[in-house]
């Protein structure tokens, strides 16, 4: 994080603390001192510029570089061998389709952005309130608010309606709201030390990060003692939330819409050129065409020159000039290279860009969809207090009688128990109109814990703390901790709930740990998630001197994240530990299901999950993820130094190799630590295991690791769907090839880093693994059309590879090697329909218009012999696609055949009445189809014989999908 | 947990803000569809059913093909002066315009051959599809006297030397066959029918009816035949017929119909005019007759491959059969 730009900003208040309620009374002034300044720039909101540059920014692409010098190739009479209409229509119209539509979307996003400049909003100026537009807002400015309204940039709090300086902002994910309108309420605090400032804040330069404002607040004297306070995002109005359950807030401006360095504006406006995987396959397998292509184009292009000279000159008939011009040597492999050219159909462009958006449109359409992923509940269900379990086999431990008993009774632990579960959490408690308490967290076990803490009663009165500190949860530390005050006993306490890991071996000396250690495990077994709450009651002065170094954390700029964390280690030590919660994470009807379904379509599981081994083996049992025994088997990879770790891997991946071959279900489990020593020291390993094993359970993994697992499956060139709800899953579903944020109750972050992701891409949640669907229907009607458009190209070239055009269309670019199956395919496609034309049109029926109609017919007919034999399912739309290509084949020619004017005058009515047409017709189909059929019968019948030999350089279908929970 | 549920309400509200369109059955995906797998039984269904329907029309094909009877005569070879053997003595003879270039030919006629009997000129090794001959045409220029001028896309035959367009202008035409056939049986002349060899369409959509040759063949390099220039050119349907060119390099074009039939072991001769320079590049010429029946003319082509296709998918539907009996999966 870079920090040598600081924003300085003076706010200079000449009235004295505390003044919250008429705040918006007092003299603001505000300068700006930089003494570091950067330079803001004057534009507004957004980036409104229409771009007119379209056509270069969409020939940044390999693809359309080809097409377009293949369009200006063309226009060059003497070697172009076709009218280049047949190329430039289509161009001109995949550019314009694409140009009217970027246009459209800069309109709209002109317009709201116009809307958004143009607001009128409340600033302070020398004590006055002025209405302003939001465009005019400096840094510096302070911005008043009142409920409901929306942020208009991204402001650090000064002062709310509230006396605690407490107001809540609701972040309307715009994005999100295609999953399903998801909303969140957040608690934002004014600075504690903003009671009335002279002072400087100093913020980072603007980043898109929408979780982290490492800021500082500096005040002037008369505030000498404490001069630094640390800001947070905690402390900031970030644009475009809504201020909510508050009358009124105000704060300063520190990044405005000018040059779009609102943290929102940054994480969305920053349009990433991340290309989908299939755009990146079709990259790159368009390469490998245009590289076929050369060589066909030089070895032809030499022939045909060696040919022109030894033979073509001799043919009195053409009348050869005896002097060439000097590129006459370019000219016949440039022909060849436009001849060739239509192997990189320019339609597949269109197509891909359709499909990608008709497939967006299904998912955001798709109720069942949306039903199946919005995650899992969790209630908290069993606990176990200073070593006694409360709540029975199938039962609550709410609804156990012993622990309400126990509480009744005034249990010291269970109260204690109980308070940890109440006050250690950053629950907010919103209290509705009609007097109904409900709860907003950023997790959902905090709510569930909360929740449970309410349910029981606590038999004593109101007890009174004051939190003190809170020591944040990250998920590296995996525990958070709150110190607090007795109100009325004036005691420390130091609260911590978390992973039994980062608790447990935190414990005091000479405290049994083992019962809980059981507990957890016994938990664990259940497939419960599991806390462990603890305690410890701190010193006055071990707490002064720990705070300071907490502020002086808080305040740093640099790794401050690292910095906190190692602080808090130094406060969260010998806890009490008080006991266990343990949650249960239910799972939503149909998941197993949908499990089942997926891993049948020949999807690779990976869970990912921060739960415990135990956990996450009995929840992957129950949904399906791994077959139970005898059918399915773990291998288990652990071990705590390098050496073991590399031997147990060695181990499984002995076993998996050995029982790959077995129609077992084998899968491995690998816990962080293991997995931390394979990526570092035997990733090679590891990455094989990746490639073999079908499915794998990571348990407590860190989201860092959740990202590196997704990026070692990306470079085996497997394509990662990652879904994710929680917080921590962020990072995974950045860097998976398509982020699926799931907007869960916890799901906001995921949601929102897993939107902004997508919608950074290119505005719409693609959905690349295609080969699920039925995707047919798309691919045809482009081809054909371009077929038909191309009706006109050198029969001798048509004829040689036909095929090509339809098959970089309809094959499933995804893989290598399926795209050298559909190679291999469409050159025997293209021979058989050039070798049977040929030879039943030869002699006197030999004409030029007949031959090449009769070739085109034969790749329509096997092109959609094709494209019915690749289809799994037909719906009324498939048959429409697939036959009506055919028929309008025929209608479009004949059409064209009945204008005296075309070429081809005649020629198809003269076609369909000659018998022999028909039967050649059905030859191509029986002797393009037939073999293709037996091969994909057999292949399909006795796949698993075929299995072993393919196994070790099998992809299997090469996807992916990454679970985080 | 009842406490649990009201804090949903709100958002749930949100949640009905939502873009899903109406509910549909194309949306939603759930239009009715039917999976077909490739089962033992379809797979081996589909290949007999193949096999019942190519065999025959194989057969069928096979035995029209067989009743066409077809007599090839190649000419280019023997209807030159035996002493020049080397190449550039045949081209001096075939260039020169004052020998005398008549050959005659005699065959048999192998069995009866039923009336309309197909006379067609074959060229090997001539490319009527190279590049620069294919364009070298004007269809403006053939169908309308008011394009007299459209020959930009003839060169380099669009204008005589006194910058006069040429009709019909291009390689095309200014190649024509020229190479004539006179049969006769027993000394009477057979007459051949040369009306409406060309297509139809050609000669009413085509070629004008008010179009005549100007200028063809005036420049210094004579390529092929001369054309009448009192004749239409939708009369000329030599012309016509060569003008439709041949896809590939060996072609057969129509040159007339006898309309008499002719009796097994007749003794036919050809009196063969042999103008055409196919020397130069190697061509070779051969003069054909033939009859036709439903298929076209004699082409084992179609009725072998449809034999071979109803043989294989009969064999792989046994094999399949077999394979599955022993080894189901």
């Amino acid at each position: 994080m870079t920090v040598t730009h600081l924003s300085k900003m003076r706010l200079w208040l000449p009235h004295s603390p505390p003044i919250f309620l008429n705040r918006e009374t007092l003299e603001l002034t505000v300068a700006i001192t930089s003494a570091v300044t950067y330079a803001f720039c004057n534009k507004k909101v957004g980036s409104t510029a229409l771009d007119f540059d379209i056509v270069i920014e969409k020939n940044a692409r390999f693809m359309n570089q080809y097409f377009l010098l293949i369009a200006c190739l063309q226009l060059w009479s003497l070697i172009t061998p076709v009218n280049p209409a047949s190329t430039w229509g289509p161009l001109i119209f995949i550019f314009a389709v694409s140009a009217t539509k970027e246009a459209w979307d800069d309109y709209n996003r002109y317009l709201s952005d116009k809307k958004a400049n143009e607001k009128e909003v409340w600033i302070v100026r020398q004590g006055i309130r002025k209405l302003i537009q939001a465009q005019d807002i400096h840094v510096g400015n302070i911005v008043w608010l009142r409920e409901n309204d929306e942020v208009p940039c991204d402001l650090v709090l000064l002062g709310t309606a509230d006396p605690l300086g407490i107001c809540y902002v609701e972040l309307k994910g715009k994005t999100t709201a295609a999953l399903d309108g998801e909303t969140d309420l957040k608690t934002r605090m004014i600075p504690s030390a903003c009671m009335g400032i002279d002072g400087v804040i100093e913020c980072p330069r603007p980043d898109k990060d929408i979780r982290r404002f490492d800021a500082n607040m500096r005040l002037f004297p008369p505030f000498l003692d404490n001069d630094v306070f640390p800001l947070t995002i905690k402390n900031t109005l970030l644009q475009s939330c809504y201020l909510r359950n508050t009358e009124w807030a105000c704060g300063v401006a520190v990044y405005t819409g000018k040059c779009n360095e609102t943290k929102l504006g940054m994480s969305r406006g920053i349009p990433e050129p991340k290309l989908t995987a299939v755009d990146a396959m079709i990259d790159k397998l368009t390469g490998a065409i245009f590289i076929f292509q050369i060589v066909v184009v030089i070895v032809l292009g030499v022939a045909g020159s060696v040919w022109k000279d030894t033979e073509a000159r001799k043919l009195w008939y053409v009348q050869y000039p005896k002097e060439g011009p000097w590129y006459e040597l370019l000219i016949i492999p440039l022909r060849f290279e436009l001849l060739c050219s239509i192997m990189i159909p320019i339609s597949i462009k269109v197509s891909l860009d359709l499909v990608k958006s008709l497939y967006a449109k299904f998912i955001d359409w798709d109720d069942q969809m949306v039903d199946l992923e919005t995650g899992t509940r969790s209630h908290a269900a069993k606990c176990c207090i200073s070593g006694r379990l409360y709540g029975n086999e199938n039962g609550d431990a709410l609804t156990d009688a012993e622990l309400l008993n126990a509480v009744s009774s005034g249990s010291t632990d269970v109260i204690r128990f109980l308070k940890v579960m109440a006050i250690c959490n950053t629950v907010i408690p919103v209290q509705s109109k009609s007097g109904e308490i409900s709860y907003k967290a950023q997790s959902q076990d905090e709510e569930a814990l909360v929740r449970a803490a309410a349910h029981i009663n606590f038999n004593a009165s109101l007890i009174q703390y004051e939190v003190l500190d809170i020591l944040e949860f990250t998920s590296d530390r995996k525990r958070m901790s709150v110190v607090v005050k007795d109100c009325q006993s004036g005691k420390i306490f130091l609260l911590a709930k978390g992973a039994d890991e980062a608790i447990l071996p935190h414990s005091y000396a000479g405290q049994q740990i083992r019962t809980f250690a059981e507990a957890v495990e016994q938990y664990a077994q259940l497939g419960l998630r599991t806390l462990c709450l603890a305690w410890r009651e701190l010193d006055n002065d071990e707490y002064q001197e720990w705070a300071v170094m907490f502020k002086e954390a808080n305040s740093t700029l640099v790794d401050r994240e690292w910095r906190v964390a190692e602080v808090c280690q130094r406060l969260e030590h010998d806890f009490e530990i008080l006991g266990v919660a343990a949650i249960e994470d239910r799972l939503q009807d149909g998941v197993p299901e949908t499990i089942e379904t997926l891993r049948k379509a020949g999807i690779n599981f990976w869970m990912l999950t921060g739960d415990k081994q135990s956990t996450a083996i009995q929840i992957a049992l129950s949904c399906n993820f791994v077959s139970p025994e005898p059918k399915g088997q773990l291998l288990m990879i652990d071990g705590k130094t390098g050496d073991e770790v590399s031997r147990s891997l060695e181990r499984v991946l002995l076993t998996m190799r050995i029982t790959n071959s077995e129609p077992k279900d084998v899968a491995f489990v690998v816990d962080g630590w293991a997995l931390e020593i394979a990526l570092r020291h035997y990733r090679k390993a590891f990455t094989e295991l990746a490639i073999l094993s079908r499915t794998a359970i990571c348990c407590r993994v860190t989201p860092s690791q959740k990202a590196q697992l997704v990026e070692l499956l990306k470079s085996c060139d497997y394509r990662t769907l990652a879904i994710g709800d929680g917080g921590n899953d962020v990072r995974m579903i950045q860097q998976a090839d398509i982020g699926v944020g799931i907007s869960g109750r916890e799901g906001l972050q995921a949601a929102r880093a897993a939107d902004y992701s997508i919608g950074s891409v290119s505005g719409t949640s693609l959905f690349n693994s295609v080969s699920l669907m039925a995707y047919n229907v798309f691919y045809t009607s482009v081809p054909v059309l371009v077929s038909v458009l191309d009706k006109d190209l050198s029969e001798r070239t048509v004829m040689q590879h036909p095929q090509i055009l339809f098959y970089c269309q309809a094959g499933r670019l995804l893989n290598p090697s399926t795209f050298a199956g559909w190679f291999g395919r469409s050159l025997f496609h293209a021979i058989v329909v050039f070798v049977i034309t040929i030879h039943s049109y030869a002699f006197e029926k030999s004409e030029m218009e007949e031959v090449s109609m009769v070739a085109l017919s034969g790749c329509i007919w096997l092109q959609a012999f094709v494209v019915a034999l690749e289809t799994n399912s037909f719906t009324i739309l498939q048959h429409l696609a697939i036959w009506g290509n055919l028929v309008g084949f025929y209608v479009i020619n004949w059409i064209v055949s009945a204008i005296p004017a075309s070429g081809m005058y005649t020629i198809m009515f003269r076609l369909c009445k000659q018998p022999s047409y028909w039967i050649t017709m059905f030859l191509t189909v029986a002797a393009g189809m037939g073999p293709v059929l037996a091969l994909k019968y057999f292949r399909y019948t006795y796949k698993s014989s075929k299995i072993n030999i393919l196994q070790q350089a099998n992809v299997w279908e090469g996807q992916f999908l990454l679970w985080g929970t | 947990m009842s406490s649990g549920d009201g804090s949903s309400e709100p958002s749930s509200k949100i949640s009905k803000i939502s873009k899903k369109p109406r509910y549909s059955r194309f949306t939603q995906q759930e239009l009715p569809a039917c999976k077909p797998i490739l089962t033992p039984g379809l797979v081996i269904t589909i290949l007999i059913s193949l096999a019942i329907i190519f065999i025959p029309i194989g057969l069928s094909s096979i035995s029209a093909s067989e009743n066409v009877v077809e007599l090839v005569d190649r000419y280019d070879d023997v209807c030159i002066p035996s002493n020049s053997s080397n190449h550039d003595e045949k081209i001096g003879f075939i260039q020169d315009a004052a020998t005398n270039k008549t050959c005659f030919r005699t065959w048999i006629v192998p069995k009866k051959m039923n009336h309309p009997i197909f006379v067609y000129y074959q060229l090997d090794n001539f490319y009527q599809n190279h590049r620069r001959y294919v364009k070298s045409r004007s269809d403006h220029q053939l169908w309308s006297p008011k394009s007299e001028r459209a020959t930009k896309l003839c060169e380099p035959e669009a204008q005589n030397d006194d910058d006069k367009p040429i009709v019909p202008c291009g390689l095309i035409a200014w190649s024509l066959f020229n190479d004539t056939y006179r049969f006769s049986r027993n000394d009477d002349a057979i007459e051949i029918n040369k009306k409406d060899i060309a297509w139809g369409s050609d000669r009413t959509k085509k070629f004008g009816s008010d179009v005549y040759p100007k200028n063809f063949q005036t420049r210094g390099l004579i390529g092929g035949a001369k054309l009448n220039e009192s004749i239409p050119l939708s009369q000329q349907e030599d012309l016509i017929v060569w003008m439709r060119t041949a896809a590939l390099p060996s072609f057969r074009k129509l040159y007339g119909r006898i309309e008499t039939d002719l009796e097994a072991n007749d003794k036919i001769t050809i009196e063969i005019q042999n103008n055409y320079n196919t020397y130069s590049f190697n061509g070779r010429k051969k003069l054909v007759i033939s009859t036709t029946t439903w298929i076209g003319g004699k082409n084992d082509f179609l009725g072998r491959m449809y034999m071979t296709v109803g043989g294989t998918s009969l064999f792989f539907a046994i094999a399949f059969s077999i394979l599955f009996v022993i080894k189901p999966r």
